[in-house]
C-alpha cells in the first residue's frame, strides 16, 4: 500500500504546482508532509480528491472506499421509473487513479484524530496530515418499528443507489395494474430533499404508461416539502393530482401520516395517527444521520450530524479532520449532490492552502438541483451562496425555483439540462 | 508574494469592496458576507453543470470553456439583467458582480474549446455550410469556430443549446444585434425551418 509520499511524485509536483496555481504562487516548504486521506469515494470524497490534485500535484491523496463502483443517487429515480438504465449512473475510479490519486478498496473502521491515523477493516493503517470524512448517510432504523437493514432488503429504502434501486424497480415491474405503491419519506434533515417527490413522480410516470389503474400513496411526517408548489403543479399537469382519478395522494403532518411501523409480513405500514395502510409495493425511507464511520469517530453532535467550520469544513470536534457532503452540517447548504461537489472544492482549496502554510481563501458555493417530474417536464432549484463574515452561516445571495409559469418548452429544456448535469457533474467528480 | 500578485490583490480588493457594497445593499437585514474568491474558486462552481474546464459532455448544456471574455461577460450580464431569459441562468447570474464575471470570463477564455462530437442531428450539413457562409460568417468567422471574434462559437457547440438559443432570438427571449436580426430574418424567409436544421447540422459536424 503506497501510503508514503512518493518522492518522485512530490518533486514532479513542485514543477507543476505553479502552473496549477489555484491558490496563487504556492509557498513550497520542501520536505513538508502533505498527506490527505479521504474516507469515502462518493460525490464529496471523489471531488475533493480530484481538486486537491488540481490545487497542488504534490499532495499525496488517498481515497479509501469499500465499493468498486459508485452509483449516484441523483437520477436514480429515473431508473426506478424505467426511464434510465442503472449502468448509466455507475462510476468507477479509473479517472481518479489517472489523476494520481491512490484509490484503496477497503473500509475505514477507525479514525484516530490524536494520532492522525485511520485504520481499515483490511487491517491497514494510513497516516495523514489532513483527513476528509465523506461517508454520506446512515439510517435511524430505530425510528420505525419493524424496519431494519435486513427488512430493507425486501422493503427497500433505495436511498443509497445500487441494488436497492433495482429491487424497487423490479417490484414495480412485478406489480399488477391497479396496485398500490406506498411511499414513506423521511423527516428533516435528510439526503436530497426533493428526492422522495421526484421518485413519486417517476413512479407515476411509469404507472401512467404501463399500469394506469394503480396509485401512489405518500405518507409524509412533514407539513410540507422541497419544491412543493412545483411538484404539486406538475402532478396536476401530468397525473391528475387532487382529482378523483389522481395517481398520487399525499398525506402530511396534519394527518399524522408519518410512518412509525412496518409489518413486513402483511406488507403494510402504520402511521403516527394509527392507521394501517397496505401496499403492493412499499418504499420506506427512514430518518437519517451521518454515515456510521463519522459517528464511530466521534465527529457527530447529539442529532447525529457533523458540526464543521463553514470555510474549511474542518470538524469543530476533531482537528485536522474535515467532513463533507450529506454528513456535514453546512448551515445554509442543502444535502444535495451539487452542494457536496461544491463543498469539496472549497475544502480542497482550503486544505491545499493549509498544507502549504497559507490562509484559506474566500469560499464560493453553488447548488443546482433538477427534478424530472415526467416526460419533458423538468423543474429546478439553483442558488449562489456566500459565507457570512463571522463564519456563522452560508447565505444564499441569489437563486430560486423554476417559475410556476414556465412554458412547456422551458420545462422540456430543463429535462435536457438535467441529463447534461448528470454527465457533467460526474465527469467533474470522478474525472474521465 | 510577488509584486504582481500584490497588485492583483489590491485591484481585486478594490473591486470587491464595490461588489460587497452592492451585495450588502441587496441583502439589508442579512449578515456581512465574504467576497474576494479567487478566479478558480469562482469558475470551479460552474463545472457541475458545464463540465470540468467548462467543457460540457452534453447533450444540451453549452460548453463555456474557450469562449471569448467579452462574449462571456455580455451573456452573463444579459442573464443578470433579465434581457436574456434562460432557464436557471437568470437565477444564478444575479449572484455575482461584474468583477466576478470578469474573473470567470478570464478563466474560461484560458480553457480549450472542446468540440462536441457524434451529435445526432437532422438536416443537410452541406446546405448548412452555404447558409452559414451567406448569413453568419461575417461575425461568426472561420465557420463559427473562432472565439476571438467575440461572438459565440457555433461549430462544435451542443446542438440542442444552439437550437434553443436561435428559438429565443426569434421569440425575443434573447436580444440579438440588429445586423443579426436582419440576417436571421432573411434566412428564415428564404430557407425556412429546413434552413435552420441544415445550419444546425453544419455546426454539429
Amino acid at each position: 500500500m503506497s501510503t508514503n509520499i512518493s518522492r518522485r511524485k512530490f518533486v514532479q509536483g513542485v514543477g507543476v504546482a505553479t502552473a496549477a496555481g489555484a491558490l496563487g504562487a504556492p509557498s513550497l516548504v520542501l520536505g513538508a508532509s502533505k498527506k490527505v486521506v479521504i474516507v469515502g469515494g462518493g460525490t464529496a470524497g471523489a471531488t475533493a480528491a480530484r481538486y486537491l490534485k488540481l490545487a497542488d500535484e504534490g499532495i499525496d491523496v488517498t481515497v479509501i472506499e469499500p465499493n468498486e463502483h459508485y452509483y449516484t443517487c441523483y437520477l436514480s429515480n429515473e431508473v426506478i421509473g424505467g426511464n434510465r438504465e442503472i449502468d448509466s449512473i455507475k462510476f468507477g475510479y479509473a479517472g481518479l487513479k489517472s489523476a494520481g490519486v491512490n484509490v484503496v478498496k477497503d473500509m475505514v473502521t477507525g479514525i484516530d484524530a490524536a494520532a492522525k491515523k485511520v485504520t481499515t477493516k483490511g487491517g491497514e493503517s494510513f497516516d495523514y496530515d489532513r483527513c476528509i470524512v465523506a461517508p454520506g448517510i446512515s439510517f435511524n432504523y430505530d425510528t420505525i418499528e419493524g424496519y431494519d437493514a435486513e427488512v430493507a432488503e425486501k422493503i427497500p429504502h433505495a436511498w443509497k443507489a445500487g441494488t436497492q434501486t433495482t429491487t424497487l424497480r423490479s417490484q414495480l415491474e412485478a406489480m399488477k395494474d391497479g396496485g398500490t405503491v406506498v411511499m414513506a419519506p423521511p423527516p428533516n434533515p435528510f439526503r436530497c430533499p426533493p428526492g422522495p417527490y421526484e421518485r413519486a413522480s417517476q413512479i407515476a410516470d411509469y404507472l401512467k404508461r404501463e399500469k394506469p389503474k394503480s396509485k401512489i400513496i405518500i405518507l409524509d411526517p412533514k407539513p410540507k416539502f422541497s419544491k412543493m408548489g412545483l411538484f404539486t403543479q406538475g402532478w396536476k399537469d401530468l397525473y391528475g393530482y387532487e382529482t378523483d382519478n389522481s395517481m398520487i395522494e399525499w398525506h402530511g403532518e396534519a394527518e399524522e401520516a408519518g410512518v412509525v411501523k412496518v409489518d413486513a409480513g402483511a406488507n403494510s405500514v402504520t402511521t403516527a395517527f394509527g392507521e394501517e395502510v397496505k401496499g403492493d409495493v412499499l418504499n420506506v425511507i427512514p430518518a437519517q444521520k451521518a454515515g456510521q464511520i463519522a459517528i464511530d469517530a466521534g465527529l457527530t453532535d447529539d442529532m447525529g450530524w457533523c458540526p464543521i467550520a463553514l470555510d474549511t469544513f474542518e470538524s469543530t470536534i476533531h482537528k485536522n479532520v474535515h467532513v463533507l457532503g450529506d454528513a456535514a452540517i453546512a448551515k445554509g447548504l442543502p444535502k444535495s449532490g451539487y452542494a457536496a461537489n461544491s463543498e469539496a472544492k472549497v475544502c480542497a482549496a482550503a486544505i491545499a492552502a493549509l498544507l502549504n502554510g497559507k490562509e484559506p481563501g474566500t469560499p464560493s458555493y453553488v447548488n443546482t438541483c433538477y427534478s424530472v417530474v415526467g416526460k419533458d417536464y423538468g423543474i429546478s432549484v439553483a442558488a449562489v451562496y456566500r459565507l457570512a463574515k463571522d463564519g456563522s452561516k452560508i447565505v444564499k445571495v441569489a437563486g430560486g425555483l423554476t417559475p410556476s409559469d414556465a412554458s412547456a418548452e422551458q420545462r422540456k429544456r430543463e429535462v435536457a439540462y438535467a441529463h447534461s448535469w448528470l454527465h457533467n457533474i460526474t465527469a467533474d467528480i470522478f474525472g474521465s | 508574494m510577488s509584486s504582481f500578485r500584490k497588485g492583483a490583490t489590491l485591484i481585486m480588493g478594490l473591486a470587491l469592496c464595490i461588489s460587497q457594497a452592492a451585495i450588502a445593499e441587496e441583502k439589508k437585514e442579512g449578515p456581512e458576507l465574504l467576497t474576494g474568491a479567487t478566479t478558480e474558486m469562482l469558475a470551479y462552481t460552474c463545472a457541475g453543470c458545464h463540465g470540468p474546464d467548462g467543457s460540457s459532455k452534453g447533450p444540451a448544456t453549452p460548453t463555456i470553456g474557450g469562449l471569448s471574455p467579452e462574449y462571456f461577460i455580455e451573456v452573463m450580464e444579459a442573464y443578470k439583467s433579465g434581457d436574456t431569459k434562460g432557464t436557471i441562468m437568470n437565477r444564478i447570474a444575479t449572484g455575482y458582480s461584474t468583477e466576478e464575471f470578469e474573473q470567470m470570463a478570464e478563466y474560461f477564455a484560458g480553457q480549450k474549446f472542446v468540440a462536441a462530437t457524434s451529435q445526432k442531428v437532422e438536416g443537410d450539413a452541406d446546405k448548412g455550410a452555404k447558409h452559414h457562409e451567406k448569413y453568419c460568417e461575417k461575425c461568426h468567422s472561420e465557420g463559427g469556430t473562432l472565439a476571438d471574434d467575440d461572438s459565440g462559437i457555433l461549430t462544435g457547440q451542443w446542438s440542442p443549446y444552439l437550437a434553443a438559443t436561435l428559438a429565443d432570438f426569434t421569440s425575443g427571449d434573447r436580444e440579438m444585434p440588429k445586423k443579426m436580426a436582419k440576417k436571421l430574418k432573411t434566412m428564415m424567409d428564404k430557407e425556412g425551418e429546413e434552413g435552420l436544421k441544415d445550419l444546425l447540422a453544419f455546426y454539429a459536424k
